[in-house]
């Protein structure tokens, strides 16, 4: 069977940036796969063009079979994302946004009822299931995205820095059920991350991509190999030369950090 | 037709959530009503034309509804800020799904909005020939609103902030009102600014309405209907088309 990401010679240009430089990589069916990067990397980017929201300078893609670019339909019905920044409706409240999500993607109803019951009492947030999402704190806002993300059970689903913003506990529940969703269903789990610990524990294959270039590719332990060191963070450190820190966030990166301060988000 | 329904339906619970907003957007047209309805009433009347009030609601609901229609599909600008838009476009459903079910969304809305200065006009002394014509009316608002609300949409979608909005408002809406006849009789203008009347889509918004509700037709209400419905319906087209071409 073909891999269900598939992707050649990808590249991101915004006028003279380049965002994506020239990656190729392939993620297999079922496969838990981390993109592990310093701040500006092109993480985002590259999962934005993977999920039809832009379009690539250069390179092809295939996810599930199908090209963003050509067949978007067919790639929507494949995947679910939880996006780094917010996405939710604050003017709705945190079930209607759910029931919105459900709606969107055709789950019938007493399915959809009945899981997002279960999802929202899996993130804590079935008591607070009326009240306006503009009342709640970074962290539920940040939860309920995830929540919503896991609802249509798609074949591939795209996390983009999912556990930011959230405390340790959420965290573990978190990865739980990701990799008992892998499991059970078969999902493939592409995941972008800043903590190293949270790479080397859940996923199968790590990508270290650095100004927008895959450095190295592999599992953890060969990256170490590969470096000859003996923990993650240093063999990202011997590859990209860089810490990964949230205070050295880039431009970019410290106004998204402002913006959810002043929506009230708490970053860990 | 779930997806349209649940797109429609966000849009109705934002509105009424919304008081400063229902209530906010009815101060102008009221401040027309009276302002003008009163001010320039004498001079209507002197001038052989008849009852102004009579001829300036359907003008005044004319003009609470452009506003409040293209505003609506502005508000794609806020969902684009607030993150919104992006669940939005890449859930499997169709662009067009998506143009429709917002832009029936806001026309709804506007459609409120209509109802309630044309309530408020009944108040003051507005009298519509009959339960048939309101009926009428009650339609040509939503087709009106329809045509707004996509006309809101496809600009808002090329837009990344609210500073354009001003601008918007300035160069299209302003003009579109007022160039519209929902102030003034279209009929004996001078050439150009007949012309222009001629080129403006409210214009036959207005008349259809001001027609419904007992007023002298102009273009006459087959013209008017299909105007609205043609354009509507282009709008909606580019609208989608312009959906699938937005890069987050
Ligand atoms: N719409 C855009 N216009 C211009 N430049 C952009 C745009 N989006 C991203 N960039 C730039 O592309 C580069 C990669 O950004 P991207 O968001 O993909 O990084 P990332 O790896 O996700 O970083 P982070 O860890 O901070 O989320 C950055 O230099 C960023 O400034
Ligand atoms: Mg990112």
């Amino acid at each position: 069977m073909t891999d269900i990401i598939e992707v050649k010679n990808l590249v991101k240009k915004f006028g003279d940036i380049t965002a994506v430089n020239d990656i190729t990589f392939s993620v297999a069916r079922g496969e838990i796969f981390a993109f592990l990067g310093p701040n500006g990397a092109g993480k985002s980017t590259t999962i934005k063009m993977l999920t039809t929201l832009l379009d690539p300078t250069a390179g092809s893609i295939a996810l599930a079979g199908f090209d963003p670019k050509h067949d978007p339909h067919a790639v929507r019905k494949s995947f679910g994302i939880v996006f780094q920044d917010p996405s939710l409706d604050d003017e709705l409240t945190a079930w209607e946004n759910m029931e919105f999500h459900g709606v969107l993607y055709g789950i019938e109803k007493k399915v959809r009822r009945e899981r997002i019951e279960k999802l929202m009492t899996f993130v804590e947030l079935w008591d607070r299931k009326d009240s306006l999402v503009k009342s709640f704190s970074g962290g539920m806002k940040r939860r309920l995205e995830i929540a919503r993300g896991l609802l249509h059970h798609p074949k591939v689903i795209f996390l983009d820095e999912p556990t930011i913003g959230l405390d340790p506990q959420t965290r573990n529940h978190l990865w739980n059920y990701l990799k008992d969703l892998n499991a059970t269903e078969g999902t493939t789990v592409f995941f972008t991350t800043h903590y190293m610990e949270e790479a080397e524990k859940v996923a199968e294959r790590i990508a270290v991509i650095d100004y927008g270039k895959i450095v190295a590719i592999g599992t953890a332990d060969e990256l170490k190999k590969k470096t000859d060191t003996s923990s993650l963070e240093d063999a990202f450190l011997a590859l990209t030369g860089r810490k990964i820190r949230d205070e050295e966030a880039g431009a970019a990166d410290a106004m998204r950090q402002r913006r959810q301060v002043w929506s009230g988000g708490n970053r860990r | 037709m779930r997806t349209i329904y649940i797109l429609w339906l966000r849009q109705i619970k934002r509105y009424l959530r919304s008081k400063s907003r229902v209530f906010g957007s009815l101060a102008q047209p009221l401040l027309f009503l009276v302002a003008l309805g009163y001010g320039l009433g004498p001079v209507f009347q002197k001038a052989g034309e008849g009852n102004y009030v009579q001829f300036l609601v359907p003008g005044v609901i004319g003009m609470a509804i452009i506003f409040s229609s293209v505003f609506s599909g502005i508000e794609i600008i806020w969902d684009k800020q607030f993150g919104f838009l992006k669940e939005t476009l890449v859930a499997p459903v169709s662009r067009v799904e998506i143009m429709l079910g917002r832009t029936a969304g806001g026309a709804t809305t506007s459609t409120m909005q209509g109802i309630i200065v044309f309530l408020i006009a009944t108040l003051i002394g507005f009298r519509a020939p009959s339960a048939l014509s309101v009926g009428l009316a009650v339609i040509l608002m939503f087709l009106i609103a329809l045509l707004f609300t996509a006309l809101g949409t496809i600009i808002a979608s090329q837009l990344d902030d609210m500073q354009g909005f001003q601008f918007v408002v300035n160069f299209l809406v302003m003009p579109l009102f007022f160039l519209s006849g929902a102030l003034f009789p279209l009929s004996g203008l001078p050439s150009a600014l007949a012309a222009l009347t001629r080129i403006d889509p409210l214009s036959y918004g207005i008349d259809a309405f001001r027609t419904a509700l007992g007023g002298a037709p102009v273009f006459g209400l087959g013209l008017d209907l299909s105007v609205l419905i043609v354009l509507t319906a282009a709008l909606v087209a580019i609208g989608s088309w312009l959906f699938s071409k937005i890069q987050i």
